[in-house]
């Protein structure tokens, strides 16, 4: 069978090679630059201190106008993430400036109360259509899932997909949308002459259709950090997308590291078990 | 191998006690441990084994998952992410789940394409085969319906898109395509309602499923297993007993795909599913580019292949009842194959020809995937019709002329000589019957 796969697949290249070359050549795409994350690929995991800076991106920037609510206070303290200390987490849901509808009281009555360590993480508006009527009609979306809902469409000539295919699923490419957000994040640039720009719209190179309703959110400098990090815009965007690739996938760190438990269980289970079988059809021809 | 007799003999008093009255054990002992199975299976032989496995494992998480999913279309989508997020292990059962159904489908596929490769379809095996491809559209069925179940924007555009089609049935009598399609939905769009019953049906048919694959191992056991060879056993010692020659082989192919299956769901669980499934459902919005899983991107190009033209002849506003008539044919065609295929000949190891139009037609079928993944406009349409037109082509004429044309190569006169060389058993009194002489 390997054989005649092996011969099917030099009849194919062939097949491939003969046939009109270039007629499913990709449309013109946006570049979006591979980033070397420390979560990348199949080895990668959090660095704690990057969510950590993460999250302060997102505080004092991004929660301006993005919730995230499907993060709650509490997953800030659980490892694998951010794992700031409980008391601060405490403090920091007390004074979390967008408060949690609760209700109805004795009286009936729904009221607004600071978040605990068991309230998500809540955005400055009640609903969309709140966001809507302050952003000019801009919907600013919840961050939760940001990086898992967006994504890179990988192009390449239809004879090299199938290896750029292998090679993403060898290599564990899962940041496709993380890249995308630093990409995002890093990408509003002066629109090209022959481009005019529509009102309350901003140029991206990234965003499809280059314009979008969200100004560049971050500058150099805008947030301090505690760590001596340099302050500037690219590290700024691959914190805050470290932090939301976090919040978008809690399990991960857990994920990956059981799962080399479970390929070297299932690897040695293989190995002993092809042994037994060799050893079982030793006196049987076949 | 339907004259085989169990060998069982129960040892305690219990087992006799039980064997009077209800002889399960002697049966599955006949069955599955000194069932004669054909010396020379290759590693492709495994994947039964594997879809058994696969059945199972979909079936045990899928019912875990049923313990935390919330069917409605407010709820649905928070539920997944909590069971993501908030369940114990809900991200490692979710995507067991989710990757199971893709690796479901690579076996699958792998299995079929060893049917064709080596005639496991001919007599005495076309009602094993024909079962077969009922298992395929039940296992279509479910995986469609599960898709539906997160209530992303990708499942509610799916679902949207792939309903509709039977409103193409309008073509033929005006309504009847919208009725069904309403009745599908419960209302005018798909909506939570929707959701209900498709869960209810998601459930409901993998059960239908075992029911099948029940029958389908029933007459496999009737018929005895094909080989690579693909002649006939003709003696006792052309087989070994299933276990533990069969079985200690299936398990090593097991353990090689599962290890497959766990490094997509520990290391690249999103890898087939698609970003916009991670954006709730939403009427009001319509993703850009809306494809379905990758196991049916085949047969979505070719319901897209039929547009305003097919290869230059006008299709008019029969387009897209053609189409839709063209994907279901593409499935039911194989349930013909067995008569199809004219040959006399099982194996394609014996067929020079047949051997080239079997990869080509793999080619094609991966080619239609290929173009199924890419938008319908430019050159990708002509494309799909032309690997459309080879898809069928080789169903209908090629099978059945190559049968009639193709001069086979000399068959081993068994299984024997075939693994033993020139030296072989001594053959039975007219077993050298030379099949592939006409």
């Amino acid at each position: 069978m390997t054989r005649h796969f092996l011969k099917a697949s030099v009849l194919s290249a062939c097949v491939l090679a003969c046939t009109s070359v270039g007629t499913f050549a990709a449309g013109p795409a946006v570049e979006i630059e591979k980033v070397q994350w420390p979560f990348s690929g199949i080895r990668g995991q959090f660095d704690k201190a990057q969510l950590q800076r993460g999250f302060q991106v997102y505080k004092e920037v991004c929660a301006a106008c993005h919730g995230l609510n499907r993060v709650y206070f509490r997953n800030l303290t659980q490892p694998g993430g951010p794992e700031f200390p409980e008391e601060a987490v405490k403090t920091l849901a007390a004074e979390w400036p967008n408060q949690i509808t609760d209700g109805p009281n004795d009286e009936g009555a729904m009221f607004e109360r600071p978040a605990r360590l068991t309230d998500p993480i809540r955005g400055p508006y009640k609903n969309e259509k709140e966001a809507r009527s302050v952003q000019n009609g801009a919907y600013p979306p919840d961050l939760s899932l940001i990086t898992k809902a967006r994504s890179v469409e990988r192009h390449a000539h239809w004879t090299v997909h199938p290896f750029l295919m292998l090679g993403d699923i060898a290599k564990g490419y899962q940041e496709g949308g993380a890249d995308y957000m630093h990409a995002l994040l890093t990408g509003y640039v002066d629109a090209p002459a022959d481009v005019t720009v529509g009102e309350g719209m901003y140029y991206n190179k990234a965003f499809p259709g280059h314009q979008l309703a969200m100004p560049s959110p971050l500058a150099d400098g805008a947030v301090t950090y505690q760590d001596g990090t340099p302050e500037t815009v690219e590290n700024y965007s691959r914190d805050v997308t470290a932090f939301l690739s976090w919040a978008a996938d809690p399990a991960h760190d857990q994920r990956k590291r059981i799962g080399w438990q479970v390929l070297l269980y299932l690897l040695v289970t293989t190995v002993l078990l092809y042994l037994g079988k060799k050893r079982i059809w030793a006196n049987v021809k076949h | 191998m339907s004259g085989h007799t169990s060998s069982y003999e129960p040892t305690s008093r219990w087992g006799k006690w039980w064997d009077e009255r209800l002889p399960i054990a002697r049966m599955m002992h006949g069955q599955f441990v000194d069932f004669p199975t054909p010396r020379n299976l290759n590693y492709m032989w495994t994947f039964g084994g594997i879809l058994m496995f696969c059945l199972v494992a979909q079936i045990v998480t899928g019912i875990v998952l049923a313990m935390h999913y919330q069917p409605s279309d407010t709820a649905a989508f928070n539920s997944i992410e909590h069971i993501r997020r908030d369940v114990n292990y809900g991200w490692m059962i979710r995507s067991m789940h989710a990757v199971g159904a893709s690796m479901f489908f690579v076996a699958v596929y792998i299995h079929m394409f060893r049917g064709l490769y080596y005639g496991s379809y001919k007599a005495p095996r076309e009602v094993l085969w024909i079962l077969g491809v009922l298992i395929l559209l039940i296992m279509m069925a479910t995986a469609f319906l599960g898709y539906t179940l997160p209530w992303g924007q990708m499942s509610f555009w799916g679902v949207t898109v792939i309903t509709n089609l039977f409103s193409a049935l309008d073509t033929i009598w005006d309504g009847l395509g919208t009725g069904i399609v309403e009745w599908l939905w419960g209302g005018y769009s798909v909506s939570g309602v929707t959701l209900n019953r498709f869960f209810s049906l998601h459930y409901l048919l993998p059960f239908v499923l075992t029911g099948v694959v029940i029958l389908h191992i029933w007459a496999l056991h009737v018929a005895g297993q094909n080989n690579p060879t693909g002649l006939d056993i003709k003696a006792p010692s052309e087989t070994v007993p299933m276990h533990p020659y069969a079985t200690s082989k299936d398990i090593v192919g097991l353990f090689v795909f599962i290890m497959l299956f766990a490094w997509i769901v520990f290391f690249a669980p999103d890898y087939l599913g698609h970003a916009d499934n991670y954006i709730e459902a939403n009427p009001l919005v319509t993703p850009p580019h809306i494809v379905p899983e990758w196991y049916f991107l085949p047969f979505y190009a070719i319901l897209r292949a039929f547009t305003g033209s097919f290869l230059g002849i006008p299709l008019g506003s029969y387009a897209k009842l053609l189409g839709v008539l063209a994907m279901f044919a593409s499935v039911f065609i194989l349930a013909f194959t067995p008569w199809l295929d004219t040959s006399r000949v099982r194996s394609a190891k014996y067929r020079p020809w047949y051997k080239i139009a079997f990869w080509g037609f793999v080619f094609t079928c991966l080619a239609l995937g290929y173009l199924g993944s890419k938008p319908a406009e430019g050159s990708y349409v002509m494309w799909a019709q032309i690997f459309t037109v080879l898809y069928f082509a080789f169903f209908f004429p090629i099978l059945p002329l190559l049968g009639l044309y193709e001069t086979p190569k000399p068959l081993p006169r068994s299984i024997s000589e075939s693994v033993l060389g020139e030296g072989g058993h001594a053959m039975p009194a007219g077993a050298a019957a030379a099949p592939e002489k006409r």
